[in-house]
């Protein structure tokens, strides 16, 4: 029947977009009118208590409370439509929501010690077992982290992007096992990897725990974390680069030099970055391969350096007696947690372009060398 | 160089084929055997870990037998040590996070890949990224400090409702410690569930999500843009076309991506060892109960304590682990290569 008067039916704009306002109304709805019952419920009426099921509680009713409200709107198939992507969206917010209270958490409880500038500056030498958190700090700890990260990053990440480069540019016979065992080593225990360098240098070749060996072992997490990230981002370089350099007669190693490794440079930088993110926090690895030690060791190569997170894990689980011990381990878990988030951050800003697209430096440093004569 | 200069003296002329593979250069050779051998070195690594965990637990399998595998006892040193129950209290821990991280990661990956709004996309990808890089030490003293206190109202709830379910069952309600309230309304004292494998599990939920999320979210993203725009085409609705054309084409990619998140719980060490507590030496397959224990809690907590005996129980302890999670992880990640088309990966 439309048809037949369609040309005289003022035509109506279609929308395209999934959000209508009666949409989010609903939802909104739904959210507050749970909150109203389950508290009513969970608090007044039934004998629950604890703030996790509280939620727990409150989501359920929520997806309940929608579903039936969607089922008055429209038919069931639209019904269903609705309640999952609510239902999914969720997941999205859920996953938001553990970053943010993780973090927060260690933030918030860390700045009683770290607004006391001299924990950043000082190390433990001068701090016994029971004394407050005024007297020493986590110097002697960031140094050590700061140190054997650099390191890690020094072993693992030519390794890595080597090994990325024989998956993607060699290839073979070869590139199926070592693809399955660097995707299956991401995944690996951390523990293990400091078993492995414990077994193997400490307790096999006698070496003792120093800093070194702690970079060494991060390295053994960091190169699958590295070597998957990179091969993604050589894969992505297009094909037509790699033809043009070919077609000029350059031989592989210099296409790879200088075509394909510079077209990739932001994404193999972000996978490292990346890979330092992880590798900064990494610390059942440290356990048996740092050695405690309260002093300010800037020594890697030699003596027991300590690091952020087997400090914590001194203060918190080993010692763990006054709340001064809690207060250091919040203190430093604080530094972590910066430190993470400013890898993070650089990794996202160096990662936005795509390969071959140039930053907007580059793009001006090319406008002045094609101005000049 | 020898072709160029022979056509115009040649007399006759030569039908032989061409060779039209390139020999790479000298310079090529090098350059590929230094990229071949790196790649090598990522098998290399993972066989020494191998052999040196073998070499290092020797003695300790010599000592033990059989009964490494079948004694609950964690005497060192003592031909009295096996795994009989830290490797059930690590697979428990692992499937109670696994219970929590399967949907919520699952869940997360369908609205990343389909649902988001573009403009959300890859913020939402960068907080999954976020989530795998925050320090496990971080999660640990969350759950120690935060989650834990909060926890005993919905534990009780569990035990008191549910109890009739095995592994909710709390047999230690009835002992005096814990038995608080009146006769009438009778209650559980909170601290009987501090330290309980169910902490331990959510806890270690957070940390398997985002490796769940970010694999599955791949494998739907590459679900062929066709099929969609077919379902769609024949009225679907979203969920319509994700339930018929997504999720079957990634099927075995979630699998995949499950088993590597089961094999990153299983070697999950700082927050277990942070929130167990009692450390206990036998099987306890009540997770809301306090105590607890796993491989690689025990490890982290004992191994500088024992003489090169006991240190060989425990290093082969860690050798179990590794093989169990290296055979799980390698299955998962041939499972999730054959999802994908060909070595087709994606970026971001």
């Amino acid at each position: 029947m439309a048809a037949a008067t369609g040309s005289l039916v003022p035509e109506v704009r279609v929308r395209t977009s999934a959000t209508s306002a009666e949409g989010v109304a609903t939802v909104a709805g739904a959210a507050l009118a749970a909150l109203a019952l389950t508290w009513l419920l969970y608090e007044r009426v039934l004998p629950f208590s604890g703030v996790l099921g509280f939620w727990l509680a409150w989501y359920l009713v929520f997806v309940l409370l929608y579903a039936a409200m969607a089922a008055a709107q429209s038919d069931r198939l639209d019904a269903v439509n609705r309640v999952t992507s609510v239902v999914f969206g969720t997941a999205g917010a859920l996953a938001f929501a553990i970053v943010v209270a993780v973090a927060s958490y260690a933030l918030l409880k860390g700045w009683a010690a770290v607004s006391r500038l001299s924990f950043l500056t000082t190390s433990m030498q001068l701090s016994g077992p029971l004394l407050p958190l005024s007297v020493g700090g986590c110097l002697h700890a960031i140094v050590g982290t700061l140190e054997q990260l650099g390191l890690a990053t020094l072993f693992s990440v030519p390794l890595g992007i080597a090994a990325a480069l024989f998956l993607a540019e060699v290839g073979g016979p070869l590139t199926r096992p070592v693809r399955t065992i660097v995707e299956a080593m991401t995944a690996l225990p951390d523990l293990i990897a400091g078993l492995f360098i414990y077994t193997l240098f400490i307790l096999s070749l006698g070496f003792s725990k120093s800093g070194l060996m702690v970079a060494l072992a991060l390295s053994v997490t960091m190169i699958p974390i590295v070597t998957r990230a990179a091969e993604v981002v050589i894969r992505i370089v297009p094909g037509t680069l790699r033809e043009a350099s070919y077609a000029l007669g350059g031989s592989q190693w210099r296409t790879v030099w200088n075509v394909i490794l510079p077209s990739a440079r932001s994404g193999l930088a972000t996978a490292t970055v990346l890979a330092m993110a992880r590798g900064i926090g990494e610390t059942a690895p440290v356990l048996f391969t740092a050695g405690f030690t309260k002093q300010l060791n800037v020594n890697p190569l030699s003596g027991a350096q300590i690091n952020l997170p087997l400090y914590i894990w001194n203060y918190v689980h080993v010692e763990g007696e006054i709340p001064a011990d809690f207060a250091r381990g919040f203190g430093a878990c604080f530094v972590l947690v910066v430190l993470v988030l400013i890898l993070f951050t650089i990794a996202r800003m160096i990662g936005g372009s795509a390969p071959g697209e140039l930053s907007k430096r580059q793009r001006r440093r090319l406008g002045r060398q094609e101005a000049r004569p | 160089m020898a072709v160029a200069s022979s056509p115009a003296s040649a007399p006759s002329r030569d039908d032989a084929p061409r060779r039209i593979t390139a020999r790479p250069s000298a310079s090529d050779r090098v350059f590929r055997g230094i990229l071949r051998s790196a790649g090598i070195a990522v098998l290399v690594i993972t066989g020494l870990i191998l052999v040196f965990l073998i070499v290092q637990s020797i003695p300790a399998f010599r000592a033990e037998g059989i009964r490494f595998f079948t004694t609950s006892a964690l005497l060192y040193g003592n031909n009295q040590f096996g795994i009989a129950a830290l490797l059930p209290d690590s697979v428990l821990i692992a499937l109670i996070a696994l219970a929590i991280a399967f949907p919520a990661g699952l869940a997360a990956a369908i609205y990343i890949s389909e649902y988001a709004p573009q403009a959300l996309r890859r913020p939402l990808i960068a907080v999954m990224d976020l989530l795998a890089a925050i320090p496990s030490i971080a999660f640990a003293l969350w759950g120690l400090f935060f989650l834990m206190p909060r926890i005993p109202g919905t534990a009780s709830w569990l035990a008191q409702h549910l109890g009739f379910i095995p592994i909710f069952h709390f047999p230690m309600a009835a002992s005096p410690g814990c038995r608080v309230g009146s006769q009438l309304a009778p209650s559980i004292n909170p601290a009987c569930f501090v330290g309980s494998t169910f902490i331990a599990g959510i806890v270690v939920s957070l940390m398997v999500i985002p490796i769940i999320a970010s694999l599955s979210r791949q494998v739907f993203s590459q679900a062929p843009q066709g099929e969609r725009e077919a379902a769609y085409a024949l009225g679907s609705t979203r969920w319509g076309m994700v339930r018929t054309v997504v999720l079957p084409f990634g099927r075995a990619g979630v699998i995949g991506a499950s088993m590597l998140g089961l094999g990153r719980a299983l070697g999950e060490t700082i927050a277990v060892s942070f929130i167990l507590t009692p450390p206990t030496s036998s099987v306890n397959l009540h997770v809301l109960e306090g105590g607890g224990n796993s491989i690689t809690a025990q490890i982290a907590n004992q191994l500088f304590s024992w003489s090169a005996q006991g240190r060989s129980d425990l290093l082969a302890a860690g050798l179990v682990l590794f093989v169990l999670t290296l055979l799980i992880n390698t299955i998962a990640s041939i499972v999730i290569s054959r999802s994908r088309s060909g070595a087709a990966t994606e970026a971001d």
